[in-house]
């Protein structure tokens, strides 16, 4: 007979499900009945709008600093530009959203506060770090489901030069990145919520729980994520029906080249065998031959951007019909970084359906 | 003939740091104090010395040169004041460079706006 702690401890390392006070159990994919992505808008800077998916974004700005003084203002414009983007698309008014769910990566989520400070929308600002585009959607979700919410706006946005001076060294700094290091996305996307039926649809999410496998090495964060990554992918295949195969996608946020590669092996090790629809966004936003961008794309921006501008297109044309898109984020900060702290991490996933 | 030194020289001396960077998890930062306390180990041991007068701005430009000129500054200081030349030297042999940097970083900032590579 086990007792209550060696219980705890052994469901803790192998099954599935977490134990409450009320012995109730919880699940780990969360369903939703009625809950449709009606519409996503895309914003970019020049290195990613001279990628490979460049022909899918709604938009782009060749100056990194989009006519502003600072890189910061610069984040916060395009997120401003995004929204107006998202709004005009769907043919509404700031006054129709009910809730706007979003952040990114500058210190207390400045850029989307000031971004998004003239649209008077109810706002909750959310921190994932690179996973927060899926955690405003997966929230989003709850919220619609619950038939408390009409309209939702979900985003996500990151800047490299932004991220650059607040994680690592300003521009002005002039320093050199190491070859496994990966490039913060200058990106934003934003998606539109309701219950309103349309070609994609949010099926299931799961929350992700922060994974920390003693990794140190803040230039090589995808190797953190990548632990992350394979916990609720694990987590997510061992509660649904669905296979990997039964997916036409199976994206992750930014591991990156080598936090890809660590996943596939990781996940391969677990029997959850990952075939060629297993992909990374920090891989496909850049053109690794052409473009000198190390590792690949990373942050908010990154699985905000290609998600809302090539896979939601994809799947609204019924391109693909089953999308399970893994949002990964490394929960560091610089003082962290000095501190000689570990970098643990979190992956949100959330499973979208095309009805086209 | 002295340019052709000082460029080899001063090309073969960074060559360890790209080494550190491509292959190590060093950050920037500390390559470059690693290379100022490296520079101070050979100057207090003569070695630089030799270097610099191989080389000249080729020993002297790279950051090695700059932990040369403290320990220079420190053992001239000590020389002529004793102990207490230990604290002012070094700074007293390398104000003019560190001045420099500030002055001319603060003249660009004033001119030129940084931007993505």
């Amino acid at each position: 007979m086990y007792t209550e702690h060696s219980l705890l401890l052994y469901m803790e390392s192998y099954t599935t499900f977490s134990y409450c006070e009320e012995k109730t159990l919880i699940k780990n994919i969360l369903r939703f009945k009625n809950v449709y992505i009606n519409y996503a808008a895309s914003t970019v800077g020049k290195k990613e709008y001279e990628g490979p998916l460049k022909n899918y974004f709604d938009a782009f700005e060749e100056d990194e600093y989009f006519g502003c003084k600072s890189y910061e203002e610069a984040e916060s414009e395009m997120v401003r530009r995004n929204l107006n983007l998202l709004i005009a698309k769907a043919n509404l008014d700031y006054t129709d959203i009910d809730l706007l769910l979003g952040g990114d990566l500058i210190n207390q989520c400045t850029s989307t506060s000031f971004g998004i400070k003239e649209t008077n929308i109810p706002y909750l600002g959310l921190y994932g770090a690179c996973s927060t585009a899926i955690e405003s959607i997966l929230c989003g979700s709850v919220f619609i489901n619950s038939n408390q919410i009409n309209k939702c706006i979900a985003q996500a946005s990151s800047h490299f030069c932004a991220a650059e001076r607040q994680y690592r060294f300003p521009l002005e700094y002039g320093s050199t990145r190491t070859p496994t290091s990966q490039n913060t996305v200058t990106g934003t996307g934003a998606f539109l919520l309701s219950a309103v039926e349309s070609n994609v649809r949010v099926e299931s999410a799961v929350i992700g729980r922060i994974i920390d496998k003693g990794i140190t090495d803040a230039n090589n964060m995808g190797a953190a994520m990548a632990c992350a990554a394979v916990d609720t992918i694990k987590r997510y295949f061992e509660e649904s029906d669905m296979k990997p195969k039964d997916f036409d996608v199976i994206i992750t946020g930014d591991l990156g080249i080598e936090g890809y590669e660590i996943a596939k092996e990781m996940l391969n090790l677990n029997n959850i065998e990952m075939c060629d629809n297993y992909n990374d966004c920090g891989k496909i936003i850049y053109d690794t031959n052409e473009q000198d961008m190390h590792a690949g794309g990373s942050g908010c921006g990154c699985i905000a951007s290609v998600l809302a501008g090539y896979f939601i297109k994809l799947l609204n044309e019924g391109k693909i019909k089953n999308l399970l898109a893994v949002g990964t984020g490394a929960l560091l900060n610089p003082n962290s970084v000095f501190q000689k702290k570990t970098i643990p991490s979190i992956a949100h996933a959330i499973h979208l359906s095309s009805e086209a | 003939m002295n340019y052709i030194y000082a460029f080899v020289i001063g090309g073969m001396l960074c060559i360890p740091a790209q080494i550190l960077i491509d292959k190590t998890k060093l950050s920037n930062a500390r390559i470059l104090t690693g290379y100022v306390v490296t520079g101070v180990i050979l100057g207090s041991f003569g070695i630089y010395e030799v270097l610099v007068n191989f080389a000249s701005a080729g020993a002297t430009v790279p950051l090695l040169g700059f932990g040369y000129s403290l320990a220079k500054g420190v053992r001239e200081a000590v020389d002529s004041d004793g102990l207490f030349g230990a604290l002012y030297g070094g700074l007293s042999a390398t104000a003019a460079g560190i001045s420099a940097s500030i002055f001319f970083a603060l003249l660009w900032s004033f001119i030129f706006k940084s931007r993505q590579k």
